[in-house]
C-alpha cells in the first residue's frame, strides 16, 4: 500500500500546493487532477523518490521511504514502474530494442516474443524494426507505452499517459490500465482528458479523484 | 541478475555509439589531428620531437576525452533515460559505472590503440611505444572515471562544457604527469615500472569510487 501523508512541495520560497494526503491500496487507481502548474508532475517525482519532498512523508506498506530505509526504497523500486514526460527512448535504437534495454534498466528480464507481442499489441508490429527517429510522434508514445504491458510492476505511476494517442491506441491504453488495476495493481495518473478506463469485457473500473489545490 | 544488467547497459551504449558514429569519431580525429600537427609545427628535429612526444601525446588523449566527456550523460538526461536508471531497483553506481565503461571502449580505448601508430611520427623507439601504450591503457579510464564525476556535476548548466573543463582538467594533472614520465623514464633507461604502478594505484580507487559518487551527483542533477 501506497501512504503520502501531507506531502508538500516548494518551489522558488512558494508553496505549490496545499499538502496533499492519500493512500492507494491494491486494485486502486488514483486520477491526480489539478491545474497547469499547480504541481502534479512534482508531486509525482516526490512519489517516486526523484526529488525531496519540502514537508510530509511517502510510505510503502508502512515504512517511511527514505535514506533510513534502504531495504524498502528498493522493494518500493523493484514494484514500481515510472513514466514521466521524458520518455527515456533513443531516437537510433529500434522499437524493440528500446524496449528490451529498457527493462534490462529497470532489471527485469523480457524475452523477444514478449516485446514482439507487446508492440503487436499497441499497433507497431511492422515498425519494430526500424529505428525510433523515422517514427512518429504518436508510434514513439506508443513504443514508450508498450513497457506497461510487458513490465511486472505492481505500482504504475503515469504522467499524463493519454497525450498524443490516436482513438485507437487511446483505447487499447484504457484497457492495459484498467485490467492492471482489475488484477490488483495500483495506478496514480495525470490526465487533463476526463477517459474512463474500460476493461476488454466493457466493465468501467472506479477511479478515485484527487485534486490539487493551490496554497 | 545485476551483472547482467551491467552487460546490458554496456552493450546498449556501444550500440548507441555505433549508430551515431560522427560523434564518437570526431574525438578520435581531433587526437588524430593534434598529434599530427606537431610534428608538422615544429620540423624535423628528431631529438626535439623524441623529447616532446610523451607530452604532446598525452595531452592530446586529454583534451580528447574532454570533448567526449560532455556527452557521456547528457543524452541520457535529456530523454530521461537516467531517472529511469535512478528508480531501477538495480544499484546505481552500477548501471552508471557500466555507462562509464561503455564510455571507455568508445572514446579511451581506440586513443590506446592509435597512440603507438601516432608516436611513429616522433621517432618514439619500439620500447618506448610500448610503454605510452601501457600507460595509456591505464590512464584513460582514469580519465573516464574522474571526469564522469565532473560531467555529472556540470549536467544540465548552461555553458557546462568550459566549466566542466576548469573542473577536471586540474584533476587530470597527476595522471598526465605520471603517465607521460612513464614514457620519459622508459627512454632514459631507469624503467616504467614505478610510474605504472602509480598509475595502476590510481586506476584502482578511481573505479571503485568514481561511479559511487557520479551517482550521488546524478541524483541531486535529477532532483
Amino acid at each position: 500500500m501506497l501512504t503520502v501523508s501531507n506531502i508538500s512541495c516548494v518551489r522558488g520560497h512558494k508553496p505549490l500546493f496545499a499538502p496533499v494526503s492519500f493512500s492507494l491500496q491494491a486494485g486502486q487507481a488514483l486520477h491526480l487532477q489539478g491545474d497547469n502548474g499547480i504541481g502534479k508532475t512534482s508531486l509525482l517525482r516526490i512519489i517516486c523518490g526523484l526529488s525531496l519532498a519540502d514537508g510530509g512523508e511517502v510510505l510503502w506498506n508502512g515504512s517511511s521511504l527514505n535514506k533510513q530505509h534502504p531495504e524498502v526504497v528498493e522493494a518500493f523500486r523493484a514494484t514500481l514502474c515510472y513514466m514521466g514526460h521524458q520518455q527515456s527512448l533513443k531516437d537510433e535504437l529500434t522499437a524493440i530494442e528500446n524496449l528490451l534495454f529498457d527493462a534490462q534498466i529497470a532489471g527485469r528480464s523480457l524475452s523477444y516474443d514478449k516485446a514482439m507481442d507487446a508492440l503487436q499489441k499497441m499497433g507497431l508490429k511492422t515498425r519494430a524494426h526500424l529505428p525510433l527517429r523515422v517514427l512518429s510522434q504518436g508510434q514513439k508514445r506508443r513504443t514508450a507505452l508498450a513497457r506497461l504491458s510487458v513490465t511486472d510492476a505492481k505500482l504504475w505511476v503515469l504522467d499524463e499517459p493519454f497525450v498524443a494517442l490516436d482513438t485507437h491506441s487511446l483505447n487499447s491504453v484504457q484497457e492495459a490500465l484498467a485490467n492492471h488495476v482489475q488484477q490488483g495493481g495500483m495506478l496514480l495518473y495525470t490526465s487533463h482528458q476526463a477517459v474512463e478506463l474500460l476493461q476488454s469485457n466493457g466493465h468501467a473500473v472506479d477511479v478515485h479523484p484527487v485534486q490539487l489545490v493551490a496554497a | 541478475m545485476m551483472w547482467w544488467a551491467y552487460w546490458a547497459v554496456v552493450r546498449r551504449d556501444v550500440l548507441l555509439a555505433w549508430r551515431r558514429k560522427s560523434e564518437g569519431l570526431s574525438a578520435v580525429f581531433f587526437f588524430v589531428v593534434v598529434a599530427a600537427l606537431f610534428p608538422l609545427g615544429i620540423g624535423p628535429e628528431l631529438n626535439v620531437l623524441r623529447n616532446i612526444a610523451p607530452g604532446v601525446l598525452w595531452v592530446g588523449a586529454l583534451l580528447s576525452s574532454m570533448l567526449a566527456l560532455q556527452r557521456l550523460f547528457e543524452a541520457d538526461y535529456r530523454d530521461g533515460t537516467l531517472e529511469q536508471m535512478a528508480l531501477s531497483p538495480i544499484a546505481m553506481p552500477l548501471l552508471i559505472g557500466a555507462k562509464m565503461l561503455a564510455h571507455w571502449l568508445v572514446s579511451g580505448l581506440p586513443l590506446v590503440l592509435l597512440a603507438p601508430v601516432l608516436g611513429l611520427q616522433f621517432d618514439l623507439s619500439g620500447d618506448a611505444l610500448v610503454t605510452l601504450t601501457l600507460a595509456l591503457f591505464l590512464g584513460t579510464p582514469i580519465l573516464s572515471l574522474v571526469g564522469g564525476i565532473g560531467a555529472a556535476l556540470t549536467l544540465g548548466v548552461r555553458g557546462g562544457g568550459v566549466l566542466l573543463s576548469l573542473l577536471v582538467l586540474p584533476l587530470f594533472v597527476p595522471v598526465l604527469v605520471f603517465g607521460a614520465g612513464a614514457v620519459e623514464a622508459q627512454v632514459s633507461g631507469l624503467g616504467a615500472q614505478a610510474h605504472l604502478s602509480i598509475l595502476m594505484a590510481m586506476l584502482l580507487p578511481a573505479v571503485f569510487f568514481g561511479p559511487l559518487a557520479c551517482a550521488v551527483a546524478l541524483r541531486i542533477a535529477l532532483e
